[in-house]
């Protein structure tokens, strides 16, 4: 017996579909700012792993040079990415699916052993709602990273007259590292995101486009 | 009962208006992209980001005080000091000949103020962020007469103009600052940098240092202050940046 289930209210698809050119949109013009300091690497003293970012990156991105239009384009779409961050945290707030998606008390328990059984360690998954505790942790994980990137970009926006937000997150270097590292934290999670979704499969992808989910006999796979 | 071709066919009904909807908003979002990518530019960005740009302006000027204030340093917190632009800083300049001249948007004659007239003024030190808009930060211990100090004493009847416009004597580097950043009590027309004159460099021999601006606004080498009611050109906003680049 096949049927038809409501997974994905409309409001989240489109707000998850739209949060995804606009956090494109400001990584990319982020890095067009970055390039004019690109001061952070990963490393130990005087030993440099990694360079944040090496030239055949930006040359094959296209970055170099373009400060000031990265900065029109980062304050443009900064409304849009706001506007689209707090209206899907006031949908979750108002239409209680905030339940589907906070962590609760089991969830860092069910993260963990989901965590092992998709590593192949522990033959059965715990049984979930509509998301599994690692990714409750990861979907509000993100939001408290949006949130975190709305404040920190604020603080290196405005460090005179936001001088108190500046001082409370360690000062304008440390604001712009904080900042940096979101946006990294943002294409880790983009990563992850996509290879899991690729994994869980077509049904997983519709229904954030359609919003349902094909159930057949017996139980939906959630990603 | 014959339930299941019903239910796949409105599935894939479903799946069909579903992905043809987001087809169509994808294709809005790109055209509304390359809309905005094609628009005349205004000082070399496309019109409707400087709109916006402008809008960011309003609100920060609507919040902008006195009273807000970049952060202020101890003498062991300043940092080793960078050197950036040249621009206007040519060397056909002889110092010992510069005056400072002042005028506004009445017919009434330039004033010239010399060096010493600007020492005469209350000396401030401050020890202050200088914010490139590179997105690097120094720490200098600056000293100087506030800007503030100056209008009152030899430009009192400019002090309600809407605009401060800056220029070095070639007039190659020029800024546009609002009234109320210029006349910030941490905004000063500075002479010294960390306990020494200032050096050629860094824009003997007086220099804007408005720690509510980008680096880019304090101008070095100051040749001529204009009090006016028209914005006044700013060489970086005529190249794509934000004219206002308030912190």
């Amino acid at each position: 017996m096949t049927r038809i289930e409501e997974k994905h209210p409309l409001a989240i698809r489109w707000l998850h579909w739209v949060s995804f050119p606009l956090l494109s949109l400001m990584i990319w013009s982020g890095l067009l700012i970055y390039w004019a300091n690109d001061v952070y690497r990963v490393g130990l003293d005087g030993i440099t792993l990694f360079h944040f970012f090496p030239d055949w990156f930006y040359n094959g991105l296209g970055i170099p040079q373009r400060l000031a239009e990265g900065m029109a384009l980062h304050f443009f779409f900064m409304w849009l990415f706001v506007a689209n961050g707090v209206a899907y945290v006031l949908y979750l707030a108002l239409s209680g699916e905030w339940r589907k998606v906070l962590p609760d008390r089991h969830s860092f328990r069910d993260a963990a052993l989901v965590t092992l059984h998709e590593l192949h360690l522990r033959k059965e998954a715990p049984p979930q709602g509509l998301y599994n505790g690692a990714q409750r942790i990861a979907y509000t994980g993100v939001i408290v990273m949006a949130t975190g990137s709305a404040i920190t970009g604020l603080a290196i926006y405005k460090p005179a007259q936001l001088s108190w937000l500046t001082g409370l997150l360690g000062g304008y270097p440390m604001a712009r590292w904080e900042h940096f590292w979101l946006m990294a934290g943002f294409v880790g999670f983009f990563v992850v995101h996509i290879a899991q979704v690729i994994r869980a499969g077509w049904d997983n992808f519709r229904s954030m486009v359609a919003g349902y989910s094909l159930v057949r006999g017996g139980e939906a796979r959630h990603e | 009962m014959n339930s299941l071709p019903n239910t796949e066919r409105e599935a894939a009904l479903r799946t069909r208006r579903a992905f043809l909807t987001m087809g169509v908003g994808a294709a809005v979002g790109y055209g509304g992209w390359s809309w905005l990518r094609s628009r005349p530019e205004e000082g070399d960005v496309e019109w409707p980001l400087r709109r916006v740009l402008r809008g960011n302006e309003t609100i920060a000027e609507a919040y902008f005080k006195d009273s807000h204030r970049s952060p202020e340093f101890g003498p062991s917190q300043v940092t080793a000091p960078r050197q950036n632009g040249e621009i206007g800083l040519g060397a056909d300049f002889e110092p010992d000949r510069w005056v400072l001249s002042v005028h506004g948007f009445d017919s009434t004659p330039t004033v010239q103020v010399t060096m010493a007239r600007i020492r005469e003024l209350p000396r401030v030190e401050q020890i202050t962020q200088l914010n490139c808009i590179e997105g690097w930060t120094t720490v200098v211990r600056w000293a100087g007469a506030r800007f503030a100090d100056f209008t009152a004493k030899y430009a009192p009847r400019f002090h309600d103009a809407r605009y401060v416009g800056m220029q070095t004597p070639d007039r190659a580097y020029f800024v546009g600052l609002d009234s109320a950043s210029a006349l910030h009590p941490q905004t000063l027309l500075c002479y010294e940098m960390n306990g020494a004159d200032l050096t050629s460099e860094h824009g003997a021999p007086l220099r804007l240092v408005i720690p509510v601006k980008y680096g880019v606004k304090n101008i070095k080498r100051i040749g001529t202050i204009i009090y006016t009611n028209e914005r006044p050109e700013d060489y970086w906003a005529n190249q794509g940046y934000d004219w206002y680049a308030g912190l």
